[in-house]
């Protein structure tokens, strides 16, 4: 690589990050380091901050508070050519009065690489994203996907050490999303040595395409992790509800520990160290829980039913909290107002301590 | 379209064509008669003739329509440099400095141009800046006068130009300046031609203050159709006007058609 930004292998690194726009936090003491070559999701919602984080490693924020590093080298003070960084955002920003290879050109003229080399490396980004056969299109003449590709392309083409992707798929519709989720994946595949930085809001993208996952709220980290375990042992109660669906139960752990109160029902789940006495809040994914009797019973009248295919979703009354349950699809439809009983095994719930979370990051 | 019906749409060009025919095509359609008569005592204009053509492209008119094409040229090009550099930085300026900024540009504008020619003369008629008597202070007042048109146009499309071009560019490692050049400047040339265009026409036609201030061997077109009418030649200020409407239509054909060249999306 020449000219003056050189690409930087090694991941990033948020060392307390703050950002506030007039009086207004919007980005609040980050602490998170994305190894080198992984995927790591920002997962909020919007507001959440996670732009902001990503605006920072690129430079188009300045952090009132707080370092980013690219690899070992500081870049807070660094203005964003000099960092060394390919982005993509939601609103593709082809240059429209360029054609496609212009625009893949343009990092690389831009940083005075190699002429003789440019045509090459232009049309090996382009048959990176399989647009090999558009490269003298305009911009306009291409659909939302295909202009997507072509960013992503404009951006791998100056081989950054680190790829800044803002919420990629958000424009496009939700077929050709699921399309280019599987692109992204084998572009990762083809390219290992890529820190990628992903900001969304879908968990659908987060759970598919990252290593881990840090889920944003209120301008805070609330939790990372990998999607397994953000998924099935999630630390708060934000990122339970966030990450997948979840029924969150208000329980009293008994005392001794080693069974919880729900609605004066004994659940027998694993307490942790949650002391004895204290309340808090059961997580118990909906697919996880079951119809019939069996360890856990909880009865109820059903509220709703919705099918959803290979599913039936039933919300059930008990004792005045709502439970969702996914079963399979059932053969003689539940009727509302049904009595039913539910069930979930003991290791299936997570018991999450009240006020989790509100301290984190 | 906002009226639907049949009866509504004739009405509608009815008075459109009733209020734009006798307010704008016809005084330049007389113009257009009048360049080829000898005589109009009646209803008409009679004998028709080509020598006020001969008169209006030969000799002095000729050196008028050169003049008034350097000087149009000449500024329009000094006001777009100097009134897109403004609405940039104007653009990346607070909304306080903006204010200003666009007050300042306006001012040309607001003060009637005959004050505008005055300010120049005097400013400029002695030294350190000794430019009367000279075609420089032709140009400098008519820079001054369009340059607020310039400024005016590039700065309103430069505030639209979304932000995600410039930024994409530096993400891709390219300096400010190159940011600037291939672009944001490129983005933006459709408005430039637009201000291109407008402060031409408004240079081929200033007449007010260009009458304070030219020298003798630089008259503009219409300080020469002005004299021609004064002196009572009205059939041959009509063949200049004609020749004066012609070039600036030209020109601004041309700059229109590097604009649709220019146009995105």
């Amino acid at each position: 690589m020449t000219g003056g930004a050189e690409a930087v292998r090694g991941g990033i690194r948020f060392d307390g990050v703050s950002v506030a726009y007039g009086g207004n936090v919007v980005l609040d003491r980050l602490d998170l380091t994305v190894e080198p070559g992984e995927v790591m999701a920002l997962l909020g919602p919007s507001g959440s901050g996670k732009t902001t984080a990503l605006r920072a490693v690129a430079g188009f924020v300045r952090p009132a508070a707080g370092r980013v590093f690219i690899g070992d080298r500081d870049v807070t003070a660094l203005p964003p050519h000099k960092r060394g960084i390919g982005m993509v955002v939601q609103q593709y920003a082809l240059f429209p009065h360029l054609r496609v290879q212009d625009n893949v050109a343009f990092g690389l003229k831009a940083q005075k690489a190699d002429k003789a080399g440019i045509p090459g490396r232009v049309a090996e980004a382009l048959e990176l994203v399989g647009m090999g056969d558009y490269a003298r299109r305009y911009p306009r003449e291409l659909s939302g996907g295909q202009q997507q590709r072509v960013a992503i392309a404009r951006a791998l083409a100056i081989r950054p050490g680190v790829l800044l992707l803002d919420e990629p798929l958000s424009a496009l519709d939700a077929q050709l999303r699921s399309g280019m989720l599987t692109e992204l994946a084998r572009l990762h595949r083809e390219l290992p040595d890529v820190s990628i930085l992903y900001v969304t809001h879908d968990q659908v993208e987060a759970l598919t395409l990252a290593d881990r996952i840090a889920v944003m709220d209120k301008a805070r980290l609330q939790d990372c992790g990998t999607p397994q375990e953000l998924y099935r042992r999630p630390r708060t109660e934000f990122t339970a509800s966030f990450v997948g669906n979840a029924n969150l139960l208000p329980v009293t752990v008994a005392e001794p520990a080693g069974t919880v109160d729900f609605a004066g029902h004994a659940l027998a789940v694993p307490t942790g160290s949650v002391a004895g006495g204290a309340t808090a809040t059961l997580c118990v994914r909906p697919h996880l829980v079951g119809l019939g009797d069996g360890p856990n019973a909880l009865t109820g009248t059903i509220s709703e039913v919705q099918w959803r295919g290979s599913t039936h979703r039933l919300y059930v009354d008990v004792d005045g909290h709502r439970v969702k349950a996914d079963v399979r699809e059932l053969r003689d439809t539940p009727v509302l107002g049904d009595r039913v009983t539910l069930h979930f095994a003991a290791h299936d719930a997570v018991l999450l301590p009240q006020g989790a979370g509100a301290s984190h990051g | 379209m906002l009226v639907h019906s049949r009866t509504g749409k004739w009405a509608t060009w009815a008075v459109f064509l009733l209020l734009f025919v006798p307010l704008f095509a016809v005084p330049l359609l007389v113009v257009l008669a009048a360049s080829f008569a000898t005589n109009w005592s009646g209803a008409f204009p009679s004998g028709p003739t080509l020598d006020h053509y001969d008169a209006a492209t030969a000799g002095d008119s000729l050196q008028a329509l050169t003049t008034s094409l350097v000087t149009a040229v000449t500024a329009s090009l000094a006001a777009l440099t100097i009134g897109t550099w403004a609405a940039l930085a104007a653009a990346s300026l607070g909304r306080r400095g903006k204010r200003f900024l666009d007050a300042l540009f306006m001012l040309p504008v607001a003060v009637p141009s005959v004050v505008v020619g005055l300010a120049v003369l005097v400013a400029f008629s002695q030294p350190p800046v000794l430019l009367n008597g000279t075609r420089w202070i032709v140009i400098l007042a008519h820079t001054v006068l369009v340059t607020a048109f310039a400024y005016t146009s590039v700065s309103a499309a430069a505030v639209r130009l979304d932000p995600m071009y410039a930024q994409a560019a530096a993400s891709l490692g390219a300096r400010p300046s190159y940011v600037l050049l291939r672009v944001r400047l490129p983005l933006l040339l459709p408005s430039l031609t637009a201000a291109a265009g407008l402060c031409f026409a408004l240079s081929m036609g200033e007449l007010s203050a260009t009458m304070m201030l030219y020298p003798p061997d630089w008259t503009p077109l219409p300080v020469q159709i002005f004299a021609a009418t004064d002196r009572g030649s009205l059939f041959t200020g009509a063949a200049v006007a004609v020749v004066l409407m012609a070039a600036t239509l030209l020109v601004l054909f041309a700059v229109s058609r590097i604009r649709t060249r220019a146009s995105y999306r």
